[in-house]
């Protein structure tokens, strides 16, 4: 039905009408608040409970030696010296791995590689990818890295496990990137007489790092708290020395040998206190916990700082 | 359609550019039929018609822009004087056209770059690393597009700090910088407002003394004001060329007096 307003809004009773009409449309604006708002609520609160837990039962242990000390029968003394080491080098070696190769395919599949059914079907399975449980890339790891090449368990073989987990959400990074800068600055640039190359490495990568940086970030923070796959590929639970320095050489050179070291990372350290029937080591994993949050929220918090830092400077 | 016999300029007069019996396709599509098309050197010729017709699409052949999307085809040819090379032969290298022949956008699109560089950026794709060279062909440029006296003192300021006019004209001494033969204007002063828009025409008059000047516009008095040309297109098709006051006081086709008197487009 058509409300009388329609046809008598001149008249007082329709000047009503149609107060009541917009009335009747505002309730769901409000309903719909709340119900947004609860809904954030529940997410936010969960989460707080859970990091205030963390901390009561974590920072009466955090203290410098809780860094700098191995892991130890002895829940008082024992450290994540050895796991945050590990963590450090691991994610090195995914950053190291996953930024190159993910960047690159972004910009092939982007700028460079012709719209058709193959393409399609890469870009489809390199969502598809992102979504894949990352036990998954466990098991192709300790075939592929550990048996395959050889690598045994070490930190090259986790870096590179890492790395292949991460590489879709870098890939789609770069990519979505690439995509907000508008066509008419391309044709700009090709305008000018730039070849392809010219338009990728003067326009292209640096117009889009903020957001590619961002994603690798985001993709690190992820595989930072990774704890199946670097298991599958048997990272060990109770270490308690370093991998060898990279100075360690005695020409000089940089060494390469804690690439092929055995290794922690923080969240297996966690798992293993966790496993512990002793109440001490639960405070000692609440504190690992801890670390390990921080860790992620800080570098998701740079994260967001070089998407508002940068993005101030382009505007389209 | 078109009755008329092959458009030419005035007898005398010579010629930088001149597209003969060109076709182009997107795909299946015909958006270019047998197009003939002199132009003279230093001077404006404008391309007028109605949205769709094909005169962005025929500018685009000039500086072989189409050849950054898939699925088109050039036939026929466009020469470029004095060389007289096709430059729409899929074997000449459209970069090698880009640097002869420089374009300016419908809506200012600089680079998120310094002034200065955005200048700069067709010598550096060049391969230019003198810094005198390219400082003096900057202010030479920057004069050239009636800017420069409002950015000197800021040549290191983001250019997407200036306005959007001054922004067109920025793109202009871009496009100047590199001395290109001829320069494509599409719709140059669509996104700006009036007192821009008079800017950027007065420059286009001016600037034919260095470089011959192909223009598209939607707007017929700019045509009427900056040109010695122009040619009506309609549907794909080149309906009139003439001398530009010809063609607004009596052009010699039904369609295009329809069209510039406002009867349709």
């Amino acid at each position: 039905m058509i409300p009388k307003s329609f046809t008598a809004a001149t008249s007082e009773a329709g000047v009503a009408e149609i107060r009541r009409m917009i009335a009747r449309h505002k309730t769901w604006d409000w309903l719909f608040g709340l119900l947004g708002t609860l809904a954030l609520l529940f997410a936010t609160l969960v989460f707080a409970a859970l990091f205030g837990q963390m901390l009561i039962n974590g920072v009466p242990h955090l203290s410098w030696e809780f860094f700098t000390s191995f892991p130890s029968r002895r829940a008082a003394s024992a450290g994540i010296l050895s796991a945050w080491v590990g963590t450090v080098l691991v994610m090195l070696v995914t950053a190291i791995v996953a930024v190159p190769l993910g960047i690159g395919a972004g910009i092939y599949l982007e700028e460079y590689a012709r719209k058709n059914l193959l393409t399609d079907i890469i870009e489809i399975n390199v969502t598809n990818l992102a979504g894949v449980p990352s036990i998954i890339y466990g098991l192709l790891a300790l075939g592929l890295f550990v048996y395959q090449f050889g690598l045994g368990q070490s930190i090259a073989a986790a870096g590179l496990t890492l790395a292949l987990l991460i590489l879709p959400v870098v890939i789609v990074a770069t990519r979505e990137a690439i995509r907000a800068i508008p066509q008419n600055v391309r044709e700009g640039a090709y305008a000018c007489g730039a070849s392809k190359w010219q338009v990728v490495s003067h326009h292209i990568i640096p117009y889009s790092l903020p957001g590619i940086m961002t994603g690798v970030i985001i993709g690190l923070a992820r595989a930072i708290g990774e704890t199946a796959p670097i298991i599958t590929i048997g990272a060990l639970t109770f270490i308690a020395f370093l991998p060898p320095s990279p100075f360690s050489s005695p020409d000089h050179l940089l060494s390469f040998e804690w690439l092929l070291a055995p290794f922690t990372v923080m969240p297996i350290q966690m798992f293993n206190w966790l496993s512990r029937p002793e109440e001490a080591f639960q405070a000692n994993a609440a504190a690992a916990g801890l670390v390990l949050v921080v860790m992620t929220l800080s570098m998701n918090a740079i994260a967001i700082w070089i998407r508002y830092h940068f993005r101030k400077k382009i505007k389209w | 359609m078109n009755t008329q016999t092959t458009p030419s300029t005035k007898p005398g007069t010579e010629l930088k550019a001149q597209a003969k019996a060109l076709n182009f396709y997107y795909g299946d599509f015909q958006a270019l039929k047998n197009i003939d098309f002199p132009v003279e050197k230093n001077e404006v010729t404008a391309l007028i018609g109605p949205s769709g017709c094909g005169k962005s699409t025929f500018l685009r052949c000039f500086n072989r822009m189409h050849d950054l999307y898939p699925n088109m085809r050039y036939e026929g040819e466009i020469l470029l004087y004095p060389d007289g090379v096709n430059i729409v032969d899929r074997h000449v290298d459209p970069i090698e056209v880009r640097m002869r022949i420089s374009m300016v956008f419908q809506k200012p699109n600089p680079f998120p770059k310094s002034i200065y560089e955005n200048v700069a950026y067709g010598l550096r794709v060049r391969g230019v690393r003198n810094r005198s060279l390219i400082d003096e062909k900057v202010e030479e440029a920057l004069r050239a597009a009636a800017l420069w006296g409002e950015v000197r003192d800021r040549l290191d300021d983001l250019a997407f700090n200036l306005s959007g006019g001054q922004q067109q004209r920025l793109c202009i001494a871009r496009a100047l910088a590199t001395d290109p033969e001829i320069l494509l204007f599409d719709e140059p002063t669509s996104a700006l407002d009036p007192i821009a828009t008079a800017k950027i025409e007065e420059l286009v008059s001016e600037l034919k003394e260095k470089v011959t000047i192909l223009i598209v516009t939607h707007n017929m008095q700019q045509a009427a004001r900056v040109s010695a040309y122009t040619a009506f297109m309609y549907i794909g098709e080149l309906i009139e060329f003439d001398d530009t006051k010809r063609i607004f006081t009596n052009p010699s086709s039904k369609l295009t007096e329809e069209y510039i008197t406002g009867r349709f487009g």
